[in-house]
């Protein structure tokens, strides 16, 4: 067990959109590596960067994640010719975007990690905790979600029933 | 109903030592649409795969997790296992809780509650998949070999011996390569002219290789299997239908003082020449840059010497569309020329080793045609600068290789090689001649390689110096060399008449512009990369397309062979098949939400997206939609996020799923 874990009151919850070609198995290659990091992040697999929209990242915080990782590959190792060119123009724009409402940018952080680069993503992914782990829990989103989903609540015996019908 | 297995893999001790596994299973079956949540041992192995198959058909699963390694691992193992029970494929998923979880995550309890997580994410995911039916596609059996040296004549070949036909493009006047500029090889010396003119000849001669010299590749478009490669033929100014390859034009031409590339520019050439009197195809370009007529628009001589009419002043560089299945790309290498500093490029020059300033300090290619029979002195060494015979040589290893801090950190390979081919060439030419070698480790492993090496200093006594060159500079006619020899431990200084460099091998010029219009990856030194270093050497990421020779990587001759080889032999196995099966992972429009905005079609890195019109049983156009050619589409989903109406899917990675992912967090 890690006594310095322990310590920490608060667990921050990370959301990672990957592409598999690159940065997947860059985290791939860190598991074989068994290179260590903290467990908060939860990685998607996407086949391209081109491919995350960034409704995704709205409804991850909404989903309670304090912090989320893009990555790919880097600009011009494109499995897909150019999909994180068009990634990394779509999120620059995004991020201003999320700015302008007030979101704080550190809680969201895009990089470049390389099939090879297994040391890369755990400190990619390290880093990341920690500074959104001394930011603190993001409410702001959650909250919102919470809102949207009055009508969308299972509490009744019969709701429950149909859902587990699903 | 969804009735979903989830099969938790122990991995030996892999997975089990850090996760809970039967907790693992016990908590995902839990939840809603989970009919079965299992453990085993090894999931992978035969009775793992048995459990699985078993298990479907007698608890008539609908979906299927596995949760084990990574799915770049054993995907396609389970993928298979769930279709022989009956289910689609693509209604498996494999959550990653090996490389991802127990392998990174040492405290038990967190790595439970995370692979308990992924699992989840993945029981969500899964119920939203859909039934992908294989994509077929159809084999052009035809293919594409770029570049006309050692390799890619051998892949030519090769392919074209097994009686598919080859398009060969060179963007030289003739095929042969480098190998073609070498005079004798290692370490057999044979004269490479010897052994490399003969399959020149088989290339041109071969029924089934259609060869383009003088060409480059400008677009390629399409996928594996079908592949539209458009060719631009350069203008030769001379018709290769009419030339009988004569000579007389070369004979005549007033421009004789150009200097020969192929020569290492040592040598002189004609404005209208052949690089090298045994090129194939024998058949003259007009260097219109050097060309009086091109120039004054006076001359003409070569025009009216040609017998058969066959220099065309007029012509234009033409551009051809190919249809091909595969591509070999076979572009091999350049010297680094430490004389000049790329622009832009982050490799420093070497001007202190006063290449490109002092005549007599040549390269290793250059010391070659000096060497060669064929060459610009018939075969004899001789200095540049006065046409002297050199009585002292310095030949330095090492120059841009393995130094960290002028931008190469790789080893060229065969310059350890080559340079004690040197001595001995320069042994056998210049009798009473001495030559040094400074070098920094001699690296000789091959067949008969170190015999070679050791040959060159015990029997041809060639003098080797371990230690680096510090500062090289003229004195009169002489070079005074300065380096240290670290074996003993003193200072040396030579004056000799010439010095060699050994300098790296880099991949050509526009390997990178090549690379972005083939979709394949490279290094930063711009070297090609392989789809797995140990396992797929010859083939790129990106399907259909193969890799010969040093284009690569830095090769030898007959690593370069063996390699163009298994690249023909790879193509020969996609050709076996008239169908090929591809993941039917491609995108599809939805002909009622679209609003025919063509964003889509703007970002396709493939160029998949085309316009398709809807019309009413009348033939009236009720409305233009986009629609994703599945043939063409890559699978990158770049449309459907860049889709404002959402009209746009990537079947196996839709919103719902993503979307079912990110709740169930």
């Amino acid at each position: 067990m890690h006594p310095e874990k322990q310590k920490h009151g608060f667990e921050p919850k990370i959301i990672a959109f990957v592409c598999t070609w690159c940065t997947y198995a860059g985290a791939d290659l860190a598991g074989t590596s068994r290179m260590q990091y903290p467990s908060n992040v939860r990685v998607l697999k996407f086949p391209c960067t081109g491919r995350i929209d960034p409704v995704f990242i709205l409804k991850a915080f909404q989903q309670g994640a304090d912090g989320v990782l893009v990555s790919g590959c880097h600009p011009g190792d494109c499995h897909y010719i150019a999909g994180n060119f068009h990634a990394r123009r779509r999120f620059a724009a995004f991020r201003k975007l999320l700015e302008f409402i007030g979101v704080d940018l550190h809680r969201l952080q895009f990089s470049w990690v390389s099939a090879a680069e297994g040391g890369k993503w755990v400190e990619v992914v390290t880093d990341l905790t920690e500074k959104v782990r001394a930011m603190g829990p993001m409410n702001e989103f959650k909250e919102l979600a919470l809102e949207e989903q009055w009508s969308g609540s299972i509490n009744t015996p019969e709701l429950k029933e149909a859902y587990n019908q699903i | 109903m969804s009735r979903i297995g989830v099969f938790v893999c122990h991995c030996g001790e892999n997975i089990s030592r850090t996760i809970d596994v039967e907790r693992v299973a016990a908590e995902v079956g839990k939840l809603p649409g989970v009919a079965l949540a299992t453990d085993y041992k090894y999931m992978c192995s035969d009775p793992g795969q048995n459990l699985l198959k078993k298990a479907i058909q007698e608890q008539k699963l609908t979906h299927v997790v596995v949760a084990a390694c990574s799915p770049r691992m054993h995907e396609k193992t389970f993928r298979k296992a769930v279709e022989s029970a009956g289910l689609n494929p693509f209604l498996c998923e494999m959550a990653n809780i090996r490389e991802h979880c127990s392998w990174v995550h040492e405290n038990r309890e967190e790595a439970t509650a995370k692979a308990i997580d992924i699992v989840g994410m993945m029981v969500e995911r899964v119920k939203k998949n859909r039934i992908l039916p294989a994509i077929t596609v159809p084999v052009t059996k035809r293919s594409l070999v770029i570049g006309g040296g050692i390799a890619g004549i051998q892949a030519a070949l090769d392919i074209a011996d097994c009686g598919h036909e080859v398009i060969l493009v060179e963007r030289e006047p003739s095929i042969g390569g480098h190998m073609a500029q070498l005079s004798e090889t290692f370490p057999t010396l044979d004269c490479s002219q010897c052994i490399m003119t003969p399959k020149m000849v088989d290339v041109a001669n071969h029924p089934m290789i259609k060869l383009y010299t003088y060409s480059e590749i400008e677009l390629v478009e399409g996928y594996i299997g079908n592949f539209q490669v458009t060719i631009k033929k350069n203008a030769r100014s001379v018709d290769e239908n009419k030339c009988t390859g004569c000579g007389v034009c070369m004979a005549k031409c007033p421009q004789k003082k150009i200097p020969n590339k192929f020569d290492q520019n040592i040598g002189m050439r004609t404005a209208i020449f052949v690089p090298f009197p045994q090129a194939v195809p024998n058949t003259p370009v007009i260097d219109r840059d050097n060309c009086t007529m091109f120039k004054t628009g006076k001359c003409g001589v070569c025009q009216k010497v040609c017998g058969p009419g066959a220099v065309d002043f007029e012509q234009q560089d033409r551009l051809v569309v190919e249809a091909v299945g595969a591509i070999v790309v076979a572009t091999g290498f350049d010297l680094y020329s430490i004389a000049e500093k790329p622009k832009g490029s982050p490799i420093k020059g070497y001007g202190e080793f006063g290449h490109g300033k002092i005549p007599d300090v040549i390269d290793g290619m250059t010391f070659e045609r000096l060497a060669s029979a064929s060459g610009p002195t018939g075969g004899k060494i001789l200095r540049p600068s006065d046409g002297r015979e050199p009585k002292q040589i310095v030949f330095i290893q090492c120059i841009g290789s393995r130094a960290r801090e002028k931008g190469i950190s790789y080893c060229s390979k065969v310059c350890c090689m080559y340079t004690a081919k040197h001595t001995m060439l320069y042994h056998h030419k210049v009798h009473d001649g001495q030559a040094y070698v400074f070098f920094m480790d001699a690296r000789t492993p091959g067949k008969s390689y170190d015999e070679f090496w050791r040959r060159s200093i015990e029997e041809e006594e060639a003098v080797y110096i371990r230690g680096m060159v510090s500062r090289l500079y003229q004195k009169g006619d002489k070079i005074v060399v300065m380096g240290s020899d670290i074996a003993v431990g003193v200072q040396v200084e030579i004056e000799a008449d010439m010095v060699v460099l050994a300098t790296a091998v880099q991949p050509q010029k526009g390997a990178d512009i090549l690379a972005q219009k083939l979709g394949i990856s490279y290094d930063k030194y711009h070297f090609y990369s392989e789809a797995h270093a140990k396992l797929r050497p010859v083939e790129c990421a990106t399907a259909g397309i193969y890799l010969a020779g040093a284009c690569q990587g830095p090769k030898d001759i007959p690593e370069t062979v063996s390699q163009a080889s298994a690249a023909a032999a790879k193509v020969m196995t996609l050709f076996s098949k008239d169908q090929l099966e591809r993941e039917p992972i491609v995108a599809r429009v939805r002909d009622a939400n679209c609003v025919a905005c063509f964003a889509c079609k703007k970002v396709c890195p493939y160029g998949a997206v085309e316009e398709k019109e809807i019309r009413d049983r009348q033939g009236n156009l009720v409305k233009v939609v986009a629609y994703v050619n599945p043939g063409v589409c890559g699978g990158c989903g770049t449309c459907q996020a860049t889709c404002p109406s959402k009209s746009v899917e990537l079947d196996g990675y839709t919103d719902e799923q993503i979307v079912a992912m990110i709740e169930a967090l």
